[in-house]
């Protein structure tokens, strides 16, 4: 990372401030959560889940992370909490929760 | 070895477009700057420059393309007038603010309405607060030096901002005369490679241009920006020593001619500094001590250069080829005045509007307007702080 | 092209980050994720946006969620500024400022405001100068970003805010814009409209054949907006499957002028289904306003068969 966001906050002078405003990286958002948005929490059940991934696309928040073909925990500090993972899984297997959990 | 040759402004703009050879050029025609993307178009077609061509379909993608095709990493161009300037308005602004340090030949033409194909400074003022860089040529030798100064500036460290190279519309851009060119290799030279530390298409190093900031980043960037123009002047200066190496041509932020001992100065930008300047060797001639400020850079404004300029002087003319529409004067008109003010030269000073849309501009009015500055100063004469010249 | 499995799909790196200010449940970023996902690992890519809601909360000073290099210049011209980025890779490769070996993609989005409306002279521009770069239109039809104004893609009967439902407005008074049937005018090689289908593939083999087909490419994506549209965030999914059911958005593709349906439904469902699950309709539910429905149907007909006489040619 060329530009360290983690030295840029709305106290910064502005000589500090990147030029033009341009930020010299990529990726830098995952740096700031989402997850406290969320007003309904999805819950993973992992011994229901049947891998089939439906779930990993729908997400507008790119908080189910896929590795070796398997898919993880939900990505907590971004899940917004939006119920669409739920609503396509054909096991059962996401809960959808009342409140930020 | 400078070449001796014949060429309008339009040619001997794309003459040292030919020889810096930019890598991308979108341009949508106009008049008077038309000839100019012709010219390149010609050269690229004929294998002399290798230039990317982008023919958009409109002035306002033009500098939409321009500001993509600097920022992913190339030197980039685009020429326009009139209209086409003030379509591009957003994007100069945008330009600017992303520190995108492309070049801009324009060809000064007024704004409708009426619509008119012909020369004043509506265009170029009109956009004096979108951050460029604007440099303004007398002829055709100014601005095809000015243009080959036009990168070194744009893309030093201190500046990284657009650049405009400005010429008058037919009366420079179209009028051939006489002209002494640089060699290719001195050119290419002066001006280098473009070597940008971060752009779009550096592999493996992405960047992000052009954000939504909240209020607490923004006024810090507009004040960065505005720091960046502020150092621009001691860059211009510099490269204008620089080229004087290799052409013989000394640049400042203006020219001053016969005003070391001048009560009486009018100060002028563009093609009528010309003019001018014959009027005031015929008043030199009979003894008038007259002079006349020709204005080159009026972004960065130098305005405590001018007032320094001016103080030793009884009465100023503040010339304008632009109305401002704010019922006080020019644009020139008021930065002057304002420049005057805050250095505390208390001098006469009168602002005069000339040369709307190609309304000639002749000797005769400037003997009269070194007339009227005399009449101020002697007799008291009580003089209109506004005036038109040449109006029926 | 490549065979297509989500699991192969879904383990490629994110190419879009987390930490985007999106509403919970948008459909835009689930587009680009979905767009972005048909590169081929190793080539690299340029982004560019229109202003719109997906620049606005996917570039927020400093954060971006771009993974690859990523340019927003204005509303009106991310056609035209793309191009501008294409052009200058011609330039750069061409004079060995690119290694040889490093391949740039060109991808562009811009939300219907943006692509239908202010932009649409930008988009033409770039489409018929062949730009190698694909314009990707996410359509959620209406201006949500300034919060849900109607646009030339808003269809008809909507309610926004600039076409509010009133004793005497039904919502707005006329059909939406065929915004890639005009592009597909432009004889571009590859025009595609597609949707969110559960396992992707629709739009995966669309966009990948869009990126990797040479010169300018458009794809429009409907991309439903949970605020604009009203509707439970969660159900974004059958929202998608009722607009292709119902042939209000069919999945068709232009290849290099041939018109193909890519998806044809069984038994086409009343146009009804699609309307009711819908806030933005709720009013053409009223007694008294069945023949607004009706000519809902026929508007949905009309333009159905016309695609199915361009698909048989």
């Amino acid at each position: 990372m060329r530009t360290d966001i983690t030295k840029i906050n709305e106290k910064t002078p502005h000589e500090d401030l990147t030029e033009g405003l341009m930020i010299f990286a990529g990726g830098t958002s995952k740096l700031f959560k989402t997850g406290e948005w969320r007003t309904n929490t999805p819950v993973f059940h992992a011994d229901k889940c049947k891998q089939c991934l439906l779930c990993a696309p729908v997400c507008p928040d790119c908080s189910i992370p896929v590795k070796d073909g398997l898919r993880g925990e939900f990505d907590m500090d971004h899940c917004k909490g939006c119920g669409i993972c739920a609503n396509v899984c054909p096991f059962g297997a996401i809960e959808m929760k009342e409140g930020n959990i | 070895m400078a070449i001796k040759e014949r060429m309008s402004g339009n040619e001997a703009v794309s003459f040292a477009i030919r020889q810096v050879n930019p890598d991308v050029m979108p341009a949508f025609p106009i008049t008077p700057s038309t000839e100019i993307p012709q010219m390149v178009s010609t050269y690229i077609s004929n294998g002399e420059i290798d230039t990317e061509f982008i023919p958009v379909e409109s002035e306002h993608s033009s500098m939409s393309a321009a500001i993509g095709a600097e920022a992913a990493g190339a030197r980039t161009l685009t020429a326009t007038s009139s209209a086409g300037l003030a379509l591009m308005w957003e994007e100069l602004l945008l330009a600017a603010s992303n520190r995108l340090p492309l070049v801009m030949t324009l060809v000064n033409r007024t704004l409708s309405g009426p619509i008119n194909i012909n020369c004043d400074h509506s265009d170029g003022m009109g956009a004096r607060d979108t951050g460029w860089i604007q440099i303004y040529a007398e002829n055709n030798q100014e601005a095809y030096d000015n243009f080959i100064q036009a990168y070194p500036i744009a893309e030093d460290a201190r500046v990284h901002l657009p650049v405009m190279i400005c010429q008058d519309g037919f009366i420079t851009s179209h009028a051939v005369e006489n002209i002494e060119l640089l060699e290719d290799k001195p050119v290419k030279d002066f001006v280098g490679e473009y070597e940008p530390e971060e752009y779009l298409l550096n592999p493996g190093k992405p960047i992000a241009v052009g954000p939504y900031s909240v209020s607490n980043y923004a006024m810090e960037a507009k004040k960065n920006q505005e720091e960046a123009l502020e150092n621009s002047k001691e860059v211009i200066l510099e490269v204008a020593k620089k080229f004087a190496e290799i052409s013989g041509r000394e640049y400042g932020l203006f020219e001053e001619y016969k005003t070391a001992d001048a009560d009486y100065i009018m100060l002028i930008m563009g093609s009528a500094a010309g003019t001018a300047k014959e009027a005031v060797d015929h008043l030199r001639s009979k003894g008038k001590k007259v002079g006349i400020l020709k204005l080159r850079v009026f972004r960065p404004f130098p305005a405590e250069e001018i007032a320094q300029a001016l103080k030793g002087c009884k009465a100023v003319a503040i010339m304008d080829r632009c109305e401002s529409y704010n019922g006080n004067g020019g644009p020139l008109g008021s930065e002057v005045t304002q420049g005057l003010y805050r250095s505390k030269v208390m001098i006469e000073a009168v602002n005069y509007i000339y040369g709307l849309a190609g309304r000639d501009f002749t000797v005769n009015e400037v003997y009269d307007i070194f007339a009227e500055l005399e009449d101020i100063v002697v007799n008291g004469k009580k003089v209109e702080q506004h005036k038109y010249i040449g109006l029926r | 092209m490549s065979d297509y499995s989500l699991k192969t799909m879904m383990n490629k790196p994110e190419r879009l980050a987390p930490g985007h200010r999106m509403c919970a449940g948008c459909g835009a970023t689930i587009a680009v994720r979905a767009v972005l996902r048909a590169l081929h690992e190793g080539d690299r890519a340029v982004i560019g946006n229109a202003t719109g809601c997906l620049e606005v909360s996917s570039f927020m000073y400093p954060y971006t969620a771009w993974e690859d290099s990523y340019i927003h210049n204005a509303f009106e011209n991310a056609g035209a500024t793309l191009s501008g980025v294409e052009t200058a890779y011609k330039a750069l490769k061409k004079r060995g400022k690119i290694p040889e070996d490093e391949t740039f993609k060109f991808i562009t989005f811009g939300g219907d405001g943006g692509t239908y409306d202010i932009g649409f002279q930008s988009l033409s521009g770039a489409m018929e100068r062949g730009h190698d770069m694909v314009y990707v239109c996410y359509d959620n039809g209406a201006y949500m970003n300034t919060g849900i104004q109607r646009s030339s893609a808003t269809p008809m009967y909507a309610d926004t805010t600039t076409t509010p439902v009133g004793k005497k407005s039904n919502g707005k008074m006329q059909n939406r814009k065929d915004l890639a049937s005009i592009i597909a005018d432009h004889d571009v090689p590859y025009v595609a409209q597609t949707t969110f289908t559960p396992d992707f593939k629709d739009i995966h083999m669309k966009a990948e054949k869009a990126i990797y087909t040479e010169g300018a490419c458009f794809l429009n994506v409907m991309t439903p907006c949970p605020r604009g549209w009203r509707y439970d965030t969660a159900d974004i999914m059958k929202i998608c499957k009722l607009a292709v059911e119902t042939c209000y958005w069919p999945l068709f593709e232009v290849d290099h002028g041939k018109w193909t349906l890519t998806y044809e439904p069984k038994k086409k469902l009343p146009i009804e289904d699609f309307l009711r699950a819908q806030g933005r309709f709720k009013h053409l539910f009223k007694k008294g306003n069945e023949d607004l429905i009706e000519q809902f149907q026929a508007e949905v007909d009309r333009r159905w068969e016309e695609l199915q006489y361009k698909c048989a040619r």
